[in-house]
């Protein structure tokens, strides 16, 4: 289809302008309400869940007597409570919401307490006996890879004859670096209140991105119709990925509480128990081997890419899929292998994160390059330079989509271009050569990021618009709010459909009951489907308003022009309240939904080929770091950044996607470390041992600028891309610039191996890497000792 | 378990509360008082969600208990604006897009607003030290240091 091309500012809040979120002020004042802030219902109980202390065990024995006695406790229920199925796999099947017989991880829910309050629930859990017979549990990808253990069959993207071609090419090199998962953390914890209603019926007000999910996780755990259940969500604290598939358990829980009590039974996960509890971003490990010439082209390139994909399956395949589709980055490569391999491990599962596989598919490809450039003691972005994607062939990707809107070569030139890089580059040198202790690195990394749901099936949306006889606006559609601005995008682009004024539209909670059938809001395609839909539906209701209006004025329906509030024919006008009384009055209908979805798109999961992006969003960041060889410790100094975002829906609101998801990513790749103990006990389990970036920990210089005239070359809303996602990419610069430091201290002589997140101890350890191998090697690049 | 009578002032009221001895300042806010302004983030005092001023001291509210606050003076985020007029933090949040999700604002206005009265003009970096205490997983910080000093200037005229 062709969508609308431009839009309009001669109304307020138009799709284009600079405008805030629309529960800014709501923010500011406290006045928001979040799941949690909604007052209380009479009888309402809270949720206490009682985990497996276990890593891998066998549940013998469950003894709760004593504890049903407590004060306050209205039930205590477990897998076998559980009145339909005790699965809420998203993807595969038997993902239980209580350990059934057997905990696969340490923290996985066997029980809940529904008490009157959580204290009271907390102390009655206390009494409870489980009796477990521990297994031994497999914790590291190695461990799993020896027992041949997956959480589904591995897959792999396959291009002609890689081993054949890194056998033939001139030059080769092998290696391995690994990268750490991250716990989202939403400021917002999990969440979920769950209201019996009539008959069966159950209402969720739950902090999810995917209320289908949640409505549907509800009636299977239930044992009731999809329709018995409505959920609602006004709004999250957060999410990032979190709340996709893992805030269907937490809502799953408690709707069970509630159905079996018949009181409204509300989850919280406390901080802690929801970083033990609920999943994070997978972690890899990634064996490559790279054959390429002398210039550094490369011939075939293989990545063997496993992961820890925890106790079940979960969405690990579709992360997989994104890492085996994004581990090209922006480069051609001509011979490919990519495995991927989901390792069941006895961890909490791994689960979506912001990117979904894709950071951490390009830090995989971003390390071959370097590699590549250190074995031939040329600058790196020669290397990338000459592996980019282009033209005459070169502009197919390894799973057989063409690359039809590549702009990375311009982007990232103008990128150096504006920020100096050689002559910042050559500072870098200067520093480096006066400073012993202070090491500088400095880093570009570029981004290609393809836009859609891997899967076609998912790419759809669906809206709901009415027009009341006072010409406001009711908006309703599939996508959720976490703070990212979605509800504002979409009511711009409304507001430009008809030509009103925003403050005319109201933005409404989302719920099952009006847009059904919805997919998560993921993937950073929220504003691509469901703001194309809800155009189509204001567009439809348009139609039936200025067929209305022709009547009135005796003119052609084609000569109504809505524009200024107000509606055209000629030079006669009325307003736009006053034509929808008159479409009223005339018997049309002012409600209309609206469907979308994602045109010439296709995936062939079973091959993994298949063009399964609408577009690519490109961008592009250069990244300036420091490290202290004695401590290990680094800081960001500063970052440039360029993004493409098409023609932005929303400048001030995807200002504030680049920069939150480029910090986010910074710190995945620097002090977001999660730790194990040998038992399979997560010991990052809060902000006290668990860093996410504060305030001091940005880059000091911070530049974030948004590619000016570059619309989506596809028609999508108002030739806006995407955004949620892509910028967290950026980061791995911040990552590229502290190896680059690290490999100052060897004289660049070695190719440094650092693992992510580049923890001081990390640093540390790759210096001593460096500095161990390049005093044993006579420079091969000099000839000199 | 025997409730405590505490009398204290909240945001310029006087006001009477029950409290539970191991109930924390946070909870008699949100639980006992229904006002959810202020937010729990971690319940340990490490990511300054539950930011309030007891005596004109920034405290985590989760980490006080609701028996430590009688006859003293507690102002959150309810407090801060004058009616419908903002304060001015408040506004330039907003103007700035300082703010996403929305659950670590009322901590962060809270911490802005203290440290503008501790140092009503400070430095970029004074700004960056002085909200350390509080997290925000969505915006950068970026915007908000922005919003911080473009808001010391706006209040020293």
């Amino acid at each position: 289809m062709s969508g609308p091309e431009t839009a309009t500012s001669d109304i307020v809040g138009a799709a284009h302008a600079r405008l805030r979120h629309d529960s800014a002020v709501k923010h500011v004042t406290g006045d928001a309400v979040y799941v949690d802030d909604m007052p209380p219902l009479p009888g309402t109980l809270e949720i206490f869940p009682v985990v497996s202390p276990h890593a891998h065990a066998t549940i013998v024995s469950v003894d709760i007597a004593e504890a049903l006695r407590a004060p306050g406790v209205a039930g205590i229920f477990g897998a076998g409570d559980i009145p339909g199925k005790n699965d809420i796999a998203p993807i595969f099947s038997d993902e239980p919401i209580l350990a059934d017989g057997l905990a696969e991880y340490a923290g996985q829910p066997v029980l809940i307490v529904a008490a009157d309050t959580y204290d009271l629930g907390r102390d009655a859990a206390r009494l409870i006996d489980i009796g477990y017979e521990v297994l031994d549990p497999v914790l590291t990808i190695d461990e799993a890879l020896e027992k041949g253990q997956f959480t589904y069959p591995p897959h792999s993207v396959v291009r002609g004859d890689a081993e054949g071609a890194i056998e033939a090419a001139p030059r080769r090199v092998s290696g391995e670096v690994s990268c750490g998962g991250q716990d989202h953390f939403y400021l917002e914890s999990q969440v979920a209140l769950a209201v019996p209603g009539e008959d069966r019926d159950i209402t969720v007000h739950a902090s999810t991105q995917h209320p289908t999910e949640v409505q549907r996780g509800v009636a299977h755990v239930l044992g009731i119709e999809i329709n018995d259940v409505l959920v609602e969500v006004r709004r999250m604290g957060g999410a990032f990925g979190g709340k996709e598939t893992q805030a269907t358990g937490i809502a799953a829980l408690a709707a069970l509480a509630a159905a079996l009590t018949g009181r409204p039974a509300k989850l919280r996960l406390r901080r802690d128990d929801d970083m033990i509890v609920t999943g994070k971003r997978h972690d890899y490990r990634f064996r490559y081997e790279a054959g390429f010439g002398e210039d550094g082209r490369l011939e075939g390139v293989k990545i063997e890419m496993a992961t820890r994909s925890g106790n079940v399956a979960d969405c690990s395949s579709g992360v997989m899929a994104r890492a085996l589709c994004h581990a090209d980055n922006c480069y051609y490569l001509p011979h490919v292998r990519f495995d991927g391999l989901p390792c069941k491990t006895n961890t909490v599962s791994a689960t979506a994160f912001r990117g979904f596989g894709g950071p951490q598919g390009m830090l995989a490809i971003e390390t071959v390059i370097e590699h590549v450039a250190a074995e031939l003691g040329k600058p790196v972005d020669d290397i990338r330079r000459i592996n980019y994607y282009g033209d005459g062939g070169r502009n197919v990707t390894p799973y057989g989509q063409t690359v039809k809107d590549n702009i990375i070569v311009e982007l990232t030139e103008r990128l150096m271009r504006e920020v100096d890089f050689e002559g910042r580059a050559r500072a870098v040198d200067d520093f480096n050569a006066a400073n012993a202790t202070l090491k500088k690195g400095i880093a570009l990394m570029p981004v290609k990021f393809g836009i859609s749901f891997n899967l076609p099936t998912l790419n759809q949306g669906g809206a709901l618009v009415h027009v009341y006889t006072d010409g406001s606006v009711h908006l309703n559609h599939g996508g959720t709010e976490m703070g990212q601005g979605l509800f504002v995008k979409v009511a711009q682009v409304v507001a430009s459909t008809f030509q009103i004024d925003i403050d005319r539209i109201k933005i409404s909670s989302t719920r099952t009951d009006k847009v059904p059938n919805t997919s998560a809001t993921a993937a950073s395609s929220g504003s691509d489907i469901n703001g194309m839909a809800a155009h189509i539906a204001a567009t439809e209701i348009k139609q039936r308003m200025a067929r209305a209006a022709a009547d009135h004025f005796g003119v052609e329906t084609g000569s109504v022009e809505f524009r200024a509030n107000r509606v055209y024919a000629g030079n006669e006008s009325i307003s736009f309240a006053e034509c929808a009384h008159l479409a009223w009055r005339a018997r049309e209908s002012l409600s209309a939904t609206g469907f979308y979805r994602t045109p010439d798109i296709s995936w062939d999961a079973k091959t993994m080929t298949g063009s399964p992006f609408y577009y690519y969003t490109y961008g592009a960041c250069i990244a300036e770091a420091v490290i202290d060889t004695l401590t290990g410790e680094s800081r960001v100094l500063k970052a440039d950044i360029l993004q493409d975002v098409g023609n932005s829906l929303n400048p001030a609101i995807d200002m504030g996607q680049i920069e939150g998801a480029f910090v986010q990513g910074m710190g995945w790749l620097t002090s977001e470390e999660l730790v194990w103990d040998e038992d399979g006990h997560l010991k990052t389990h809060g902000p006290s041992t668990y860093k996410i970036p504060g305030s001091r920990d940005v880059p000091p210089e911070f530049n974030v600028h948004i590619l000016e005239d570059a619309p989506n070359m596809v028609p999508t809303i108002f030739r806006s891309k995407a955004i949620g996602e892509p910028p967290l990419m950026l980061a791995i610069s911040v990552w590229l610039a502290i190896r680059d430091a690290v490999a100052r201290t060897g004289g660049r002589k070695v190719f440094p191996r650092l693992d992510a997140p580049a923890t001081p101890e990390a640093i540390l350890m790759a210096i001593e890497d460096v500095r161990e191998r390049a005093n044993q090697l006579p420079s091969p690049l000099t000839g000199e000792g | 378990m025997t409730k405590h009578h505490i009398q204290t002032t909240l945001n310029g009221d006087e006001i009477d509360v029950l409290v539970e001895p191991a109930q924390s300042l946070l909870d008699v806010l949100r639980d006992e008082l229904h006002m959810t302004g202020t937010k729990e983030g971690c319940a340990t005092g490490d990511c300054g969600a539950c930011s309030v001023t007891i005596d004109g001291n920034l405290v985590c509210s989760c980490l006080v208990l609701g028996v430590e606050v009688g006859g003293r003076n507690i102002e959150t985020i309810e407090g801060m604006a004058n009616g419908d007029q903002l304060h001015p933090l408040q506004d330039k949040f907003i103007e700035h897009v300082a703010l996403q999700c929305g659950i670590c604002t009322p901590g962060l206005l809270i911490a802005a607003k203290h440290l503008l009265e501790e140092n009503p003009d400070p430095t970029e970096e004074e700004v960056r030290y002085g909200l350390a205490g509080n997290l925000c997983r969505c915006t950068g910080y970026q915007k908000v240091v922005e919003a911080v000093l473009d808001a010391a200037q706006v209040m020293q005229k």
